[in-house]
């Protein structure tokens, strides 16, 4: 296969669920079912990722992005549904099934993730340089002179002053805490990116400069990114095909510049009109 | 012996649990079993951990010694002792050699051991997890999938701060090629003791109700890097000053009326062996 990433029917719920809502011709008060409370945050979600592609991602709080890419990321189990990695078993097996210690294995070496939350994805009182060398040890390297190396050509790289790596991100601003993010996410050289609303609360001219970093990484790096936001102005920017979401669901999907001129579904007008 | 009690304090129903843990330890070297800690006339922290393993493999022909941080007349060792031998009768000696079990606090004894010895360690905290992870259940996931990352970067960490690895007692280390395990606060001098020994090794742990074991012959690798490998607390050209011994583990004396330091060695029953043969040097396995 040819795609970097196929995802196949994933469905991620949060609550157990019940006989009324297990049954998918039985309507939900938007994802939430209204007998049992059960919500159902990505349901029967399917498509593909090309390589070196940007994917874009968009949706109102609360359609499901986050969870979707966390689950991608083994974070958060997939109630159903199946994932390949073409850089697993040569996108043969389903990653979503394998053993969670596969599952570190992917997740250190084939995945990259760079959280909403820089709490999340980050250990804030360690220095910048371990937050990039923990995804190296976690890939198996034991030299801490070419760790240290590595750390400083990627931070650099972000433009993080080689003078500040030995400082724990809780001392930076939030853009300089996504930038060591990106950094960390991108380590191993991993095939495919996942980046949750990177730019969110960041000022204007700060979110430019880190998507032109994204930019910057993903020509030199060759890497396949899905990027999620709830700002269609972003996404725009970036992908070269996006999807969108409602609901947990996808309302909408094709070439980014096909979307925003001839919007088909009621909701991605709304939000093609909104940008305006 | 007090005959009122049952042999070993212990009745044998706590016993034959606390064995079927034990084995289930050595069968899986350096993972954390979890046994239903017993109520001792001991405070927790005074090392019940260890004594349950001691109380639940000791026999009537074992010859015990007992040491804390090395010294076999410490209070706590004085007391574990006495207990011991008022509820099982059996000898009680402060030589290593003589004896056939050995229970201890912070110190592995310097004469090696041999295959006919157990050595049981009193742990505090055995999870060598719990600096990176809060959780303990997320501690024994990281376990079950050999995710050990966090424990190198921790060391990473502090090359980055301090230039070199400032950790001390109870360095980590990986047992048998599998579990990351704290061998209780012993020295790095002693760390290396425990790679491919004669002897069995137990660990107990009472508040946190945790038995883990390192068998004979098994692989014992301190965590370190290629470039920042792990190495003992250098001891230079100490020399003991009570028994001469250089190349061992040593207790720092100070002396705040003329200002002068003096060493002594750590393991007390090491040493008055070692003065009364008149030797100055025994090597044990630390030593070149
Ligand atoms: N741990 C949880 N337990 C229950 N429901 C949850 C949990 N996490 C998220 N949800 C619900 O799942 C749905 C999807 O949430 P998610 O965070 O994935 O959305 P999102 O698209 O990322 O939103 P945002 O744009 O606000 O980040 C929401 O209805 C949310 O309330
Ligand atoms: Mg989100
Ligand atoms: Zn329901």
């Amino acid at each position: 296969m040819n795609q970097a990433l196929t995802v196949n029917d994933l469905t991620v719920r949060y609550g157990n669920g019940c006989s009324y809502c297990r049954d998918i011709s039985n309507p939900l008060d938007k994802n939430r079912c209204p007998h049992c409370k059960s919500v159902w945050a990505v349901r029967n979600i399917s498509f593909e990722l090309y390589p070196s592609e940007i994917l874009g991602i968009v949706g109102e709080s609360g359609s499901g992005k986050t969870t979707l890419l966390r689950s991608l990321y083994f974070d958060i189990p997939a109630t159903s549904g199946a994932a390949y990695l073409s850089g697993y078993s040569d996108g043969l097996v389903d990653i979503m099934g394998v053993s969670s210690q596969q599952k570190r294995i992917i997740r250190n070496s084939l995945l990259g993730m760079v959280y909403q939350n820089p709490t999340q994805g980050l250990l804030m009182d360690y220095s910048s340089s371990g937050n990039v060398a923990q995804k190296l040890i976690a890939a198996g390297s034991r030299n801490v002179g070419s760790m240290q190396d590595r750390a400083n050509e990627l931070l650099e790289h972000m433009q993080i002053p080689l003078g500040r790596v030995k400082e724990p991100p809780k001392q930076f601003s939030g853009g300089m805490q996504q930038r060591v993010q990106i950094s960390k996410a991108i380590a191993n050289n991993p095939p495919v990116l996942l980046l949750d609303e990177v730019t969110t609360g960041l000022d204007l001219s700060v979110q430019a400069k880190v998507l032109d970093l994204i930019r910057s990484v993903q020509k030199k790096l060759n890497i396949a990114i899905i990027i999620v936001s709830h700002d269609l102005a972003v996404i725009r920017m970036l992908s070269d095909r996006t999807i969108v979401m409602l609901d947990g669901g996808i309302v909408e999907h094709g070439l980014t510049d096909q979307i925003m001129e001839d919007p088909q579904h009621w909701f991605t007008q709304t939000l093609v009109h909104s940008l305006i | 012996m007090d005959e009122s009690y049952n042999f070993a304090f212990l009745d044998e129903g706590s016993k034959r649990e606390i064995r079927r843990a034990i084995i289930k330890a050595i069968s899986l070297p350096g993972y954390q079993v979890p046994f239903g800690s017993r109520e001792l006339p001991i405070g927790r922290g005074w090392g019940t951990g260890g004594l349950q393993v001691t109380l639940s493999i000791i026999g009537p022909e074992d010859t015990l010694k007992v040491i804390d941080q090395g010294s076999d007349d410490s209070v706590n060792a004085i007391s574990i002792k006495k207990f011991i031998s008022l509820t099982t009768g059996v000898g009680i000696t402060e030589d290593s050699e003589e004896a056939t079990l050995i229970q201890s606090r912070h110190r592995i004894p310097e004469i090696p051991l041999t295959d006919s010895q157990v050595l049981v360690l009193q742990v505090p905290t055995p999870e060598p997890l719990r600096g990176v992870e809060r959780s303990l259940g997320a501690a024994r996931q990281l376990h079950a999938d050999k995710e050990y990352s966090s424990a190198w970067l921790m060391l990473y960490e502090q090359i980055m701060r301090y230039g070199r690895i400032t950790l001390g007692a109870d360095y980590p280390v990986l047992v048998d090629g599998r579990y990351v395990m704290a061998p209780s606060p012993i020295p790095r001098y002693d760390t290396l003791k425990l790679h491919n020994a004669e002897c069995l090794y137990l660990f107990g742990a009472g508040r946190e109700k945790m038995i883990y074991a390192v068998p004979p012959y098994t692989s014992v690798e301190p965590l370190d890097f290629e470039d920042y490998e792990f190495d003992i607390e250098d001891m230079g050209d100490r020399t003991c000053r009570l028994c001469g011994a250089t190349g061992v583990y040593f207790d720092e004396m100070f002396d705040p009326q003329t200002g002068e330091r003096h060493y002594q060695c750590s393991d007390t029953g090491f040493c008055s062996k070692n003065a009364q043969r008149g030797h100055t040097h025994e090597p044990g396995i630390n030593s070149k």
